[in-house]
Formats: structure tokens, sequence, C-alpha cells
């Protein structure tokens, strides 16, 4: 449905500067694949969609979405995609209903055709009530729900979503994302999916497929679960008193499975924060061999990774402050200066 | 309920320019068509400069203008309604700049050229509208136009307002990443063309340079139309020459603001 061949966008600033904001791109999206790609603001997620979507034509590099060059047939890409943005699709002085029938005729279907359409688009996402208002008087979810509407009036066989969900509250994220679940089983074929998000939830909960971006280029690819299990691992954080604190880590670091272990000195006790492939399966040995060295373990976390773990593990950075350095006394955790080499092999 | 019902889309390969710019129009339509009442905002501005400008030009320029004030004024309101009303209509594409409605309609197959022709057109609409508005309201004030000419004014404005409203699109493609640009280039653009085009005082009494520099000004020659047709001159030279800058007017608007449109997504 999508294949993408070192595909780069370089945005010229000044005559001297120049953002480099896709460095070389190369992707494949199955058809009915549901994609989340992941990462921080200024990553490239939005720009490696613009010219998905023919919004911006590539710097270098070739893409074929729904079996178009999107340089050669633009109007085709067009045809066949339903596009989600960022900001709202409806007008705000225009009715709920004609946003809809107007959306419909734009992709060639005739007037009745395009009111049957609305009228059952509007079921769909819960608008009936909603139908002969202006956009304006909209709630924010009602909002998004109708971008979606808008998105997929032609039925595409596929459908990118920019920050879907930004500015939602839990509860509307949550009845918007049923609704575009719901929207892609009910299509005759499987739908394919492709969205941005930042919400690292988001990604983890809806997209079989999670396609991490750091600095315009892929940095992992997989699914969330297998994401998490390889490069980062489960968390297992003991606590003991400050003395016995640097014996522990040291015994925790020839435990099996033990990637790195950080130590924490905290109000009156140390944490010892080791990622270990097998969180569950790892803490009997290390409360075993703690006990038999003489260590008075206090008290035991296991933690299943995130995908800001991910991030973390891949970048040396967070997702949710991308400018921090969580790096504690001891961390084996690459600095960010030397992840270069790292993202290369993932890429 | 079940979204399983949805009625099949029937996508139609071929595409008509004529077509798309229809749906863009009948969009750009629809809310002005639902809510009639918004073009009367619009005339109130022309309405100020007929009652508190019109009886001070009466008093101080009546003798100078020779016959009847109201056919001399009324004409140049009608292109200052038209000037202000359609050199604004940018700001409506800014909104939908700023939102995602042009974004929207950039993704979709819709001809480009057709989202910039669709929206001139619909300018058309305020333009007519308003116009017959304060010839009906300035009827019983003594105005009596030669029939004729006010219908054949009121489309040749029609075709003006096209092109300042293309202009306007064009404006705020051209200055989308700043986006005050907008009123600053606007109203610095605005007002000189109002006065080199002899609409509230005649251009005969300034100096000599302000008459060399209003012949390159289209809407003098649409203001000095306006006034040869309300007399009932329809068919002389002075109305040619308001249509050939009208028609200049929109064929150069809908150049520039195509061209605009075109580029607008970068």
């Amino acid at each position: 449905m999508i294949r993408t061949r070192a595909l780069t966008k370089d945005f010229e600033v000044s005559r001297t500067r120049t953002v480099h904001a896709v460095r070389g791109i190369s992707l494949d999206v199955a058809p009915g694949e549901l994609v989340a790609v992941l990462g921080p603001n200024g990553a490239g997620k939005t720009t490696t969609l613009r010219m998905l979507t023919t919004l911006v034509p590539p710097t270098s590099g070739t893409a074929e979405v729904a079996g178009y060059d999107v340089v050669a047939r633009p109007d085709a890409v067009r045809a066949a995609i339903g596009y989600v943005g960022q900001g709202g699709a409806g007008g705000a002085s225009q009715l709920v209903r004609d946003e809809l029938v107007t959306q419909g005729e734009i992709y060639g279907l005739d007037r009745r055709t395009a009111r049957g359409r609305a009228g059952d688009l509007l079921e769909a996402l819960d608008l009936t009530e909603q139908a002969d208002r202006k956009v304006e008087s909209l709630s924010g979810g009602q909002k998004r729900r109708l971008d979606v509407a808008i998105g997929l009036v032609h039925e595409p066989s596929l459908l990118f979503l920019d920050e879907p969900s930004t500015g939602l509250d839990p509860h509307n994220r949550a009845n918007l994302w049923d609704h575009i679940l719901r929207m892609r089983t009910a299509a005759a074929q499987p739908m394919t999916i492709v969205l941005t998000t930042h919400y690292l939830d988001e990604a983890d909960t809806f997209a079989e497929r999670v396609i991490v971006v750091d600095h315009g280029r892929v940095i992992a690819d997989d699914t969330a679960d297998a994401l998490k299990a390889e490069l980062a691992g489960d968390l297992v954080t003991l606590r003991v008193g400050h003395q016995d604190a640097a014996a522990l880590a040291a015994l925790a670091e020839r435990a099996p499975g033990t990637r790195t272990v950080r130590v924490e000195a905290g109000a009156g006790q140390s944490a010892v924060a080791i990622r270990t492939a097998d969180g569950p399966g790892a803490t009997p040995g290390l409360l075993r061999a703690a006990d038999a060295a003489g260590l008075a373990v206090s008290r035991v976390d296991v933690a299943r990774p995130t995908l800001d773990d991910v991030f973390l593990g891949l970048t040396g950075r967070s997702l949710r402050e991308t400018a921090a350095t969580p790096d504690g006394p001891g961390a084996r955790v690459e600095p960010a200066g030397t992840t270069t080499e790292k993202k290369e092999v993932l890429a | 309920m079940s979204a399983a019902t949805l009625t099949p889309a029937r996508v139609l390969p071929r595409r008509s320019f004529l077509r798309d710019t229809r749906i863009v129009l009948f969009r750009e339509l629809q809310p002005v068509v639902r809510d009639p009442f918004s073009l009367v905002f619009g005339l109130v501005q022309p309405l100020v400069f007929l009652g508190l400008f019109g009886p001070l030009l009466a008093g101080s320029a009546g003798g100078t203008l020779g016959g009847d004030v109201w056919l001399w004024f009324v004409p140049a309101v009608l292109a200052m309604t038209t000037l202000f009303g359609t050199s604004v209509t940018g700001s409506n594409l800014q909104i939908d700049l700023s939102s995602g409605v042009h974004e929207r309609m950039l993704v979709t197959p819709l001809s480009r050229p057709a989202q910039l022709v669709g929206r001139a057109l619909k300018e058309m609409v305020p333009v007519v509208v308003q116009s017959a508005i304060v010839l009906v309201v300035m009827l019983p004030f003594g105005l009596r136009p030669d029939p004729l000419g006010a219908a054949l004014t009121l489309a040749q404005l029609a075709v003006l307002g096209i092109g300042v409203g293309s202009l306007s699109y064009a404006l705020a493609l051209a200055v989308r990443k700043q986006e005050w640009m907008f009123w600053v280039v606007q109203q610095t653009v605005l007002f000189p063309v109002m006065l080199l085009s002899g609409m509230l005082l005649p251009l005969e009494t300034g100096p000599a340079w302000m008459r060399a520099v209003s012949s390159v000004n289209p809407l003098r020659y649409v203001v000095d139309s306006g006034r040869a047709a309300f007399t009932g001159d329809v068919l002389s030279s002075t109305v040619a020459w308001g249509w050939v800058a009208a028609l200049a007017t929109a064929l150069v608007g809908l150049t520039v603001g195509v061209r605009a449109m075109v580029r607008s997504a970068d």
C-alpha cells in the first residue's frame, strides 16, 4: 500500500541554513496494516506524512502510495487516499451535513449518492444530531469525528491520520478510536491506516506496528510488544540501604538477562534499577543472590516497559521530555551524542 | 447504527474543471444563502458615506460637478463597496489556511485552479446584492439612474469584484507565513487606489501629477464608466474603457491568484 525508498525532505530556512526534516526513510506498509509513526516533535513524522499525501514533493527518493508515485501521479494518489490532518477540516460557518455532501461531490459522487453517504457517516460517527448545525458550534470531540467522517466519505483504502487525538480528553480519545476501529473493519476490505502520534499509549494500544522516527530517520520498526522486549526490557527496582547499593548493583550486573543497571540514591534508601529481558523471571534469582550476599532488600518493583522506555533505550532521551537527559549515575544508557551509530544499524 | 450498512461509494475517474469550480462556488455560497443578513453588514460603510459625505459633497462641490450629485456619487459608492468588500475576502481564506480546511482541499483531487476560480466567482454575489440594495435605498432620495446603465454597471462591478477578490486571495496565500502582513498590505493599497480613482472628489480639480497617476488606476475607469452609464450614456467610450479595466483586473487577478493557489502547499 505504501512503499518509500530513501525518501528525504530538506527545507531551506535561509540561504545558509537547510533543515533536513526527513533524512532517508524507506518503509513498506502492506494492505490492511494499522501503523503508528511515533516520535518527538520535529522528528519528521508530519513532513513524511505530507509527502505521502502529495502535499509537499520529496527532495529525493521515491514514494509509491496506493500503487502510484506521489510525484508522477499525485491526482491518482489523492483520489485513493483519505486524510485527516492536524487542523479541523470543517469550515466554521458550514453545516456539518453540507461539508460531508461537498466532500462526496469532490470525489465524484452525484449529489444524491453524496447525501446518502453523508447520512450514513453521520450515523456511524454519532453526529446525526449535529447534522444541521454549524461546524463552529461543535465540541472538540464532535469536530474531530467530523474530520474523520470527511476523510472517509469516498471509502479510501488507505487513511492517514495526523495526530488524530491531540487536544482531546481521554474519554473523547477513546470514543474517537472506537469509531475509527469500527469504520476500519466495516469497510469491504480492511482499511490501511497510518497515523502519527506523540501519545505513547495511543501507539501502544491501537497500532499493530510502531515505526519510531527521530531526527528524520526510522530508528525502530516492529510491533509494540517486540520493540519493548527487544529494546527496553522490564524494569526491576530493588530498594536497599545506601551502604549495600554498590554491592547489589555489581551483583545485578552479573545476573543473566541484565542489560543496564543504575543506582539512584533516595531518602534513607537507594534504588537499584535493573533493565532485564524478563523481569518476573529474573527477580527470584536476584533476591536469592542478594540474600546470600547478606544484602537486605526491603522492596521490589517489577514494571513492564512502555514505548517511552523503548525510545529512551534507542536515543538516550525520553519522548515525554525530549530535552531532558534521564541518565542517572551508573547508567549504561548511551548519551545522546553517541546514538548515531546505533540508529544507522537499526534503520 | 451499524457501520456495515454504508452506501458503496461510486468514484468517477474523470474530472472537469467546470464541475470542480461549481463545487467550490456552491460551497462558498452556502453560508451566504443561509444567512443573507450577513451581507447587510457590508452596507454600513457605503450608507455612512452616502448619508454623511453625500450632503457635504452636494454643498461644497455640487456646483463643479454639474447636474445631479447623486448620479455622480452613487456609482462611486458602489465601486467603493465592491473594493472594500472584495479586498478583504482573503481573510476568509486565511481562516481556512490556519484551520485544516485548505489542507483538506489540497489533499482531494479537486483542481487547484478551480479552488481559486470558484472562490473568486462567489465575490460577484455580495457585490451585486449590496449594490442593488444601495440603489433601492437611494431611490426615495431622488436617485434616478438610467435602468440599463445601472444594470450594466452592476455587471461591470461584479467582474471587477472577481479581479479584486482574486488579488485578495493571492495576497492571503502569499503572506500565509506572516498573517498580519495581509492587513498591512491591504490597507496600504486600498486607500491610495480609492482616492486616486476620483471616487470621493473629482480628480479634475486635483494637481496634474494626481491625474497622471490615476490614469493607470483601473478603478478610475470603472468609476467613470459607472457615472456615464448612470446618466444613460451606455454606448460611450468611457463605458467601454470601464469594461476594459474591469476585465483586465479580473484577468490579472485570476492569473496571479491561480498561480498562488497552485503553489499554496509549499
